[in-house]
């Protein structure tokens, strides 16, 4: 960490994360949910400020924060009458959940402060990557070029707005 | 440093899915996951090889990927919706054996 | 005619059962009937054009030297393997005893063909069913035969060899809704097949050291030539004998099986539940002969092979009094043809094994008497026992029954068939100037020239043999008057059954004259024969006294016979019996084989294999239901699992790294 400056939007970002996180999940209604989902999402682009990627994060708010979420608060809208809680919980399944994810945090803070030790270095200089390099890239064919994926996912997405009205149309 | 955030991102992810019982709230646990990954894919790129950008490009794809998902998954839920007239998990347990 | 058509004569009968098998069924019976008469007919005058062409005719190569040469006509290559190392040819070879195979083969199976017509129908004339397929099934056994006797090669022998097993089981099943057929077709099938399981052992020895599988090859120019490997051969030895002695003993099994020589012969009589020309053609005059055959064909190398020759020469002796001692008691006409048959093949055997090869003069003879003599045996003995086995069909026809005792006094109805059934009694006792008197004549002193013994031995199954076939033959047409049994007396048949018996009683008559010594000898020389006086005197003399002693026991009904059984009844009941050689079989298979090995076996199999598979199969079964309450078609279940399974597994691979 070199100034005290990132040291402060890092601790903003992470608590952000982790507080809108738990919150998302652990609400009982389901539109709050998904605006806590969106904050999270909001700071995953901050995150991505952070680390020069201006492109990806303005993906990420455009994407997530723009379409998925509305996709979502249509989807409730559709689905919830107002005023609508989430149903209690079985103590079981929060057991469940509990040790399966405390199981899984731990195995990975384990790792992660076992070996990932170049968390705490300073980010280490990028030169050279502007938005036209990665537009050149994105659609060349040579080696680091990902014009395959870049059609493969274009025939995804057509697929999925075919298989959505389909699916969601009324018979 | 920005991995642990991502963690916890991820382990409420996981809470959520398995206790969690709107299939919305479902799919909203699955994009916390989702997104988490995607976090790890950016750090691990731009700390461990600064000079290539495949975790940024394969975040990239992940994202339009997961909007595509979401598209789906929503597009059931409504349909499912439209049959058992409610969206609770536990309800839609048709498809077993 | 040239030699060179002779692949037809093998094409014309193959055809007919193509087509009679295929399109037969769609058409009228009596019409498949005449076209399968009409198709041997053109086999038989072909066969016979070229049998001319070879014997008399005087075309390039037939005749150098005096010598008679083996001609190969057609010769494919069917089979190459290993950079042509390992080749198995199809091919046409003409030689004496090939030609004079084709002739005996031709005529009784058009004789047989024309006969059936009659025989496979009802009194009314309508064939009965099955009619077509009968049909075909003759038309393919000819043809096997005939590719048999034509064989280039020991492996093509041996594919036809199979054939012939193939189409006498479809034959003598023919009556497929009838138990005993069927355990008879069976019980000839698996016996002849163990026999073709030595015949397989002893080629595969015999070309392993040969490195071929052609008699040209194997054995020279009309098996003057036995090829160095072979001879060098004859040096290795295994566990006492020479491994050529071994190769030849086990295709003399094979022969043997085929042939029905003792103890393999147990299949024959129970073959005769095949209609009764199917018994004249196949289990008569031609496929029983092919062990007789197969031992004339290897001839050369048997000659080289002395100790494979005294087992031939033993078993052929004792299985002709065996055979000869069974038949004098059997009442079954056809049982007692058929043994008679046996002790007859048993005959051209051991005079095959006491025949030597040199071409000095032995007391007058020439050496190669025996071989000669056994192949006209097997040319006369093809006409009379055809016509014997037809006059049975005949009289079987008329009275409905197999036993002597539904007969008795039928000289007055069938005149005819009578006759010829006296005329082949006449010439099987060996009385001349009938056939079988010369071929057997000439098999008597090439046993006397091997040694006394021998032949006084065979004389006497020769006496046992008039004094047999008159039995039959007094028992059938006199003994006392016939009492009718059913509708109508019993008559001569319909001129498609008669034509045949007539002609066979001709070729009867006047076989014995046909200069064969001329004509078929092993190695092509021709062979001097003359009459033997001593040796011919003895043996008519033995044959009357062997008829007389019949006459006097059953030409008319009296209790001598009786009195007889009574006085040996152990004797007369072990013959009766065969002298329990299927019993022993039943008691060897049933008892040792099947308790002993195949019991074990079969419990090994059901127990142990199946059920261990079966545990497999319970297992995963059981395993299914009771793990298809976690498939609760809860998706969040599934995900804790998976979550925890991929936990616990990054645990232990942690655990692993840090360890290790």
């Amino acid at each position: 960490m070199e100034s005290l400056g990132n040291v402060i939007i890092y601790v903003i970002i992470a608590l952000t994360i982790i507080v809108f996180s738990v919150l998302a999940v652990t609400t009982k209604k389901i539109l709050r949910s998904a605006t806590y989902l969106l904050f999270v999402l909001l700071a995953t682009a901050a995150i991505y400020f952070q680390m020069d990627y201006e492109f990806l994060g303005a993906t990420q708010i455009a994407v997530y924060a723009g379409g998925i979420v509305v996709l979502f608060v249509f989807a409730i809208m559709l689905t919830h009458k107002p005023g609508e809680d989430a149903a209690p919980l079985t103590s079981h399944k929060r057991i469940l959940g509990l040790v399966a994810c405390g199981a899984g945090v731990l195995l990975c803070g384990v790792a992660l402060f076992g070996y990932a030790k170049f968390c705490s270095q300073s980010l280490p200089s990028m030169s050279d990557f502007t938005i036209d390099r990665l537009g050149e890239m994105l659609l060349s064919t040579d080696k680091f070029g990902y014009l395959l994926p870049f059609e493969a996912v274009s025939v995804l997405l057509l697929a999925c707005i075919i298989g959505g009205v389909v699916i969601a149309r009324k018979r | 440093m920005y991995l642990i955030p991502s963690l916890i991102m991820f382990g409420c992810g996981v809470y959520g899915f398995i206790t969690r019982k709107n299939m919305i709230a479902i799919l909203i646990s699955l994009e916390l996951m989702l997104n988490s990954v995607d976090i790890n894919f950016v750090v691990f790129n731009r700390y461990l090889f600064p000079a290539q950008h495949e975790g940024m490009f394969f975040t990239l794809f992940a994202i339009a990927i997961a909007a595509a998902e979401t598209a789906v998954a929503i597009a059931i839920i409504i349909n499912v919706y439209r049959l058992a007239k409610n969206v609770d998990i536990n309800q839609i347990t048709k498809m077993k054996f | 005619m040239p030699l060179s058509s002779t692949i037809y004569v093998l094409a014309i009968p193959f055809f007919m059962f193509l087509f009679l098998g295929l399109v037969g069924v769609k058409m009228p019976r009596k019409i498949t009937g005449v076209i399968g008469v009409l198709g041997m007919a053109v086999t038989t005058v072909w066969a016979y054009a070229i049998a001319f062409t070879y014997f008399f005719g005087n075309g390039e190569g037939q005749m150098l030297d005096g010598v008679r040469q083996q001609i190969v006509t057609t010769d494919w290559t069917w089979l190459s393997f290993y950079a042509d190392k390992l080749v198995v040819r199809l091919g046409v070879l003409l030689d004496p005893i090939s030609a004079m195979m084709l002739v005996v083969i031709s005529t009784v199976s058009f004789m047989v063909h024309l006969y059936s017509l009659g025989y496979m129908s009802d009194h009314d004339g309508n064939p009965e069913k099955g009619f077509q397929r009968y049909y075909a099934d003759l038309a393919l056994f000819t043809f096997s035969m005939l590719g048999l006797v034509v064989s280039t090669n020991i492996f093509q022998m041996f594919i036809f060899f199979e054939m012939v097993g193939v189409s006498s089981y479809l034959l003598i099943g023919f009556y497929y809704g009838q138990q005993p057929a069927n355990h008879a077709s069976k019980k000839a099938f698996i016996v002849t097949r163990l026999a073709d399981l030595f015949f397989l052992i002893g080629i595969l020895i015999l070309s392993f050291y040969t490195e071929t599988f052609d008699f040209k090859e194997i054995m020279g120019a009309n098996g003057h030539d036995v090829c160095n490997a072979f001879t060098s051969a004859q040096g290795l030895t295994f566990m006492g004998c020479s491994v050529t002695g071994w190769a030849l003993t086990f295709i003399f099994i094979g022969g043997a099986g085929k042939s029905a020589m003792y103890p393999l012969h147990i299949w024959l009589p129970d073959a005769m539940e095949g209609p009764t020309p199917v018994s004249a053609l196949i289990h008569a005059a031609t496929m029983v002969v092919a062990g007789v055959f197969l031992v004339a064909r290897l001839f050369p190398l048997y000659v080289l092979e002395q100790g494979a020759m005294d087992i031939i020469c033993v078993v052929g002796a004792f299985t002709a009094f065996y055979a000869a001692a069974v038949a004098c008691t059997q009442s079954d006409i056809k049982r007692a043809l058929a043994f008679s048959t046996i002790s007859q093949i048993a005959f051209m055997m051991t005079s095959l094994a006491v025949s030597s090869a040199s071409g000095e003069l032995i007391g007058g003879h020439e050496a190669g008497l025996g071989y000669m003599a056994s192949m006209f045996h097997l040319f006369t003995h093809a006409m009379f026992k055809a016509l014997l086995f037809l006059c049975a069909g005949a009289i079987i026809h008329a009275v409905h029954s197999n036993e002597n005792s539904k007969m008795h006094g039928l000289h007055k109805y069938m005149p005819i068939t009578s006759i010829a059934f006296l005329i082949g009694c006449l010439a099987i006792a060996g009385i001349p100037p009938f056939a079988g008197f010369f071929s057997k004549d000439e098999i008597l002193v090439a046993c006397y020239e091997k040694g006394i013994g021998w032949g006084l031995w065979m004389s006497m199954v020769a006496g046992m043999t008039a004094f047999y076939m008159f039995r039959i033959y007094y028992l059938i047409f006199f003994w006392k008057k016939h009492e009718v049994h059913g509708e109508h007396a019993p008559k001569d048949q319909p001129w498609t059954m008669t034509v045949p018996l007539i002609v066979l009683a001709l070729i009867s008559c006047v076989a014995g004259l046909v200069p064969f010594g001329k004509l078929v000898t092993w190695d092509g020389n021709q062979l001097e024969t003359h009459l033997n006086l001593p040796v011919a005197c003895a043996s008519v003399g033995i044959a009357l006294i062997g008829i007389g002693l019949a006459t006097v026991m059953y030409w008319k009904e009296n209790p001598l016979p009786d009195k007889l059984a009574t006085m040996f009844k152990g004797l007369w009941t072990a013959s009766y019996r065969r002298f329990y050689m299927d019993e022993l079989y039943q008691f060897i298979t049933h008892k040792i084989i099947f308790q002993g090995i195949s019991k074990p076996i079969a419990w090994f199999d059901r127990t142990i294999i199946d059920g261990f598979f079966n545990l497999l199969g319970n297992v995963t079964n059981t395993a299914s239901f009771g793990i298809r309450k976690m498939q609760s078609g809860n998706v969040q279940g599934y995900v804790s699992y998976y979550i925890i399974g991929a936990v616990l597994l990054a645990a232990v691979t942690g655990v692993v790294i840090l360890c290790f």
